[in-house]
């Protein structure tokens, strides 16, 4: 039997990470129209609860962060690390469990979380016995992968191995940690910390699902699909080496900056603070290596949408690990704090760069899972990245003005020290900026159902590869 | 040891092992290995090889 690559489980998540990136980004635009019509779901009578705002928010970030960008990350690491190893996949049982425990954890978040089950931390909303089972599917995942990179052919183990491999231990130890909590019934448990304890051991959480799930891990990405796209090495990997460890120390310690000018001690502030603004040099240093691999061979990005939709990535990426650190300022953090800025600064993270570099790696893989030279239509891939790029423009561009406007209506006192503006003000200020938000949101989403259209057809033109032969490795 | 001495140890250890990281891969003598490394999404298949652009 000639060895083979396991390319079927690459494959379910791949379709997967189309499938739930429309659907939470359709509760996304919902959740952006409700802000501005806020009585928008109320006409479903009894449904009406069930899609009220505070419900399909922490559904709309699950979706995004857990189902959407983490089946962009099972497929891709799954797919980079047979390739580059040169091996198959440890054990197929394990993968299809990997697909289907991920699967389940999927359907149940968005069952619980409108019903209102909830344990109220941002991002680890899911409750105790699905905390339980994201623990097993990630350490299965964990054996698979860790177990694919023990049996390689090859000598080296590639960075974007490294970045993967940081990101599932991270993971792994930030999610259990965080999700310490007492048990009171089947659907209700209470966090093991109390009080700033609570709130600090929640941002380093937090943080860090930023710092490893949506930025180390689609640094992975980075790494191997920008090089292949481009047909040259990466710029230097060397600078991917530093890079990486840098990340790997800095990122830890960022946490902080989510609880400036709260009850946490006032030197744990700093140290966020200080620890965000070194982020900067690892961030950019990643953002350069991956721009200059192009170096001389620019005019391919007049040409080919994949790399325009990798490279706009990076772009965005080094935008918003620039913003990031800045907002971290303890200064500017008085400003921006709680208002709308926030939000603008997350969405140039999540679509400009998680979302768009997961985009430009599908549109990459899809073909060849299908056994497709290329997909259905290039000339829509080109179309789909405008979309986004305007999308994401309008989106954080609104959110921006916004943001600030909130937050100098907020701060701003007469001369007797009472407030200029009360709340209410302040919110009608926002409409005008979240019907542009409405707006940029959905051409994004639109963008993602021509991404839909674009990906039926390939697979409905190619036939589903399910183990792809290993060719004979160059000796080296 | 009291947790503020501590805390200094482990970041003087963590700042020499950095400073470590970054000679290693500077090193002229893993200059070979490093760019094998960097061209194992290529060595996977000899048609990517075969069209350099």
């Amino acid at each position: 039997m000639e060895a083979t690559y396991n390319y079927k489980v690459v494959r379910q998540f791949a379709i997967m990470t189309v499938v739930w990136g429309i659907v939470g980004m359709l509760v996304g635009v919902i959740l952006s129209a409700q802000l501005i019509w806020p009585t928008l779901t109320e006409a479903l009578g009894p449904l009406a609860p069930y899609l009220s705002y505070g419900r399909i928010r922490p559904l709309h970030t699950n979706a995004v962060i857990f189902a959407f960008g983490g089946s962009a990350l099972f497929a891709t690491s799954l797919y980079v690390v047979q390739r580059t190893c040169q091996t198959r996949l440890l054990s197929d049982g394990l993968a299809a469990f990997v697909f289907w425990g991920w699967q389940l954890v999927i359907v149940l978040a968005a069952v619980t979380l409108p019903l209102g089950i909830t344990t109220s931390k941002e991002y680890a909303e899911l409750e105790w016995p699905i905390d339980i089972l994201i623990a097993v599917v990630w350490v299965a995942y964990a054996v698979l992968f860790f177990g694919t990179i023990i049996k390689r052919k090859t000598q080296h183990i590639y960075v974007a191995n490294w970045f993967f491999g940081a990101y599932i231990v991270t993971i792994a130890l930030l999610h259990i940690v965080n999700s310490m909590e007492f048990p009171v019934t089947l659907t209700k448990s209470y966090s093991m910390y109390a009080g700033v304890h609570d709130a600090m051991v929640q941002w380093w959480y937090g943080h860090n699902a930023v710092g490893f799930f949506l930025t180390t891990a689609f640094l992975g990405m980075m790494y191997y699909f920008v090089p292949k796209q481009a047909g040259r090495p990466i710029f230097s990997y060397r600078l991917s080496i530093v890079h990486f460890w840098s990340l790997n120390f800095i990122y830890m310690w960022a946490g902080p900056h989510h609880l400036l000018y709260t009850a946490l001690p006032d030197w744990a502030q700093s140290l966020g603070m200080v620890f965000s603004l070194m982020l900067i040099a690892p961030s950019w240093g990643g953002m350069m290596n991956g721009i200059m691999t192009l170096s001389g061979a620019w005019h391919k990005l007049r040409t080919d949408p994949i790399l325009k939709f990798l490279i706009t990535a990076l772009s965005f990426y080094g935008m918003s690990t620039f913003e990031g650190p800045m907002m971290s300022v303890k200064t500017v953090n008085a400003l921006s704090h709680y208002t709308e800025w926030t939000i603008g600064h997350v969405h140039s993270g999540a679509l400009g760069w998680v979302a768009m570099i997961s985009i430009g790696s599908l549109y990459y893989l899809i073909p060849r899972l299908f056994g497709r030279e290329e997909m259905y239509s290039v000339k829509l891939i080109n179309t789909h990245f405008w979309m986004s790029t305007i999308g994401v423009v309008l989106y954080i561009a609104a959110l921006w003005i916004a943001g600030v406007a909130q937050g100098l209506m907020w701060r701003a006192t007469n001369a007797d020290g009472t407030l200029t503006y009360s709340f209410a003000q302040s919110v009608n200020a926002m409409y005008p900026f979240y019907t542009i938000r409405l707006i940029g949101g959905t051409l994004f989403f639109a963008g993602m159902l021509l991404m839909a259209y674009n990906v039926w057809k390939t697979v409905a033109a190619g036939k589903a590869v399910n183990d792809a032969r290993i060719p004979e490795a160059v000796a080296a | 040891m009291d947790a503020g001495v501590l805390g200094s140890v482990v970041t003087v250890v963590f700042f020499i092992l950095f400073v470590l990281i970054i000679l290693w891969a500077f090193h002229r003598g893993n200059k070979q290995k490093f760019d094998d490394a960097a061209n194992l999404p290529f060595r996977e298949d000899a048609e990517d090889i075969r069209k350099p652009d």
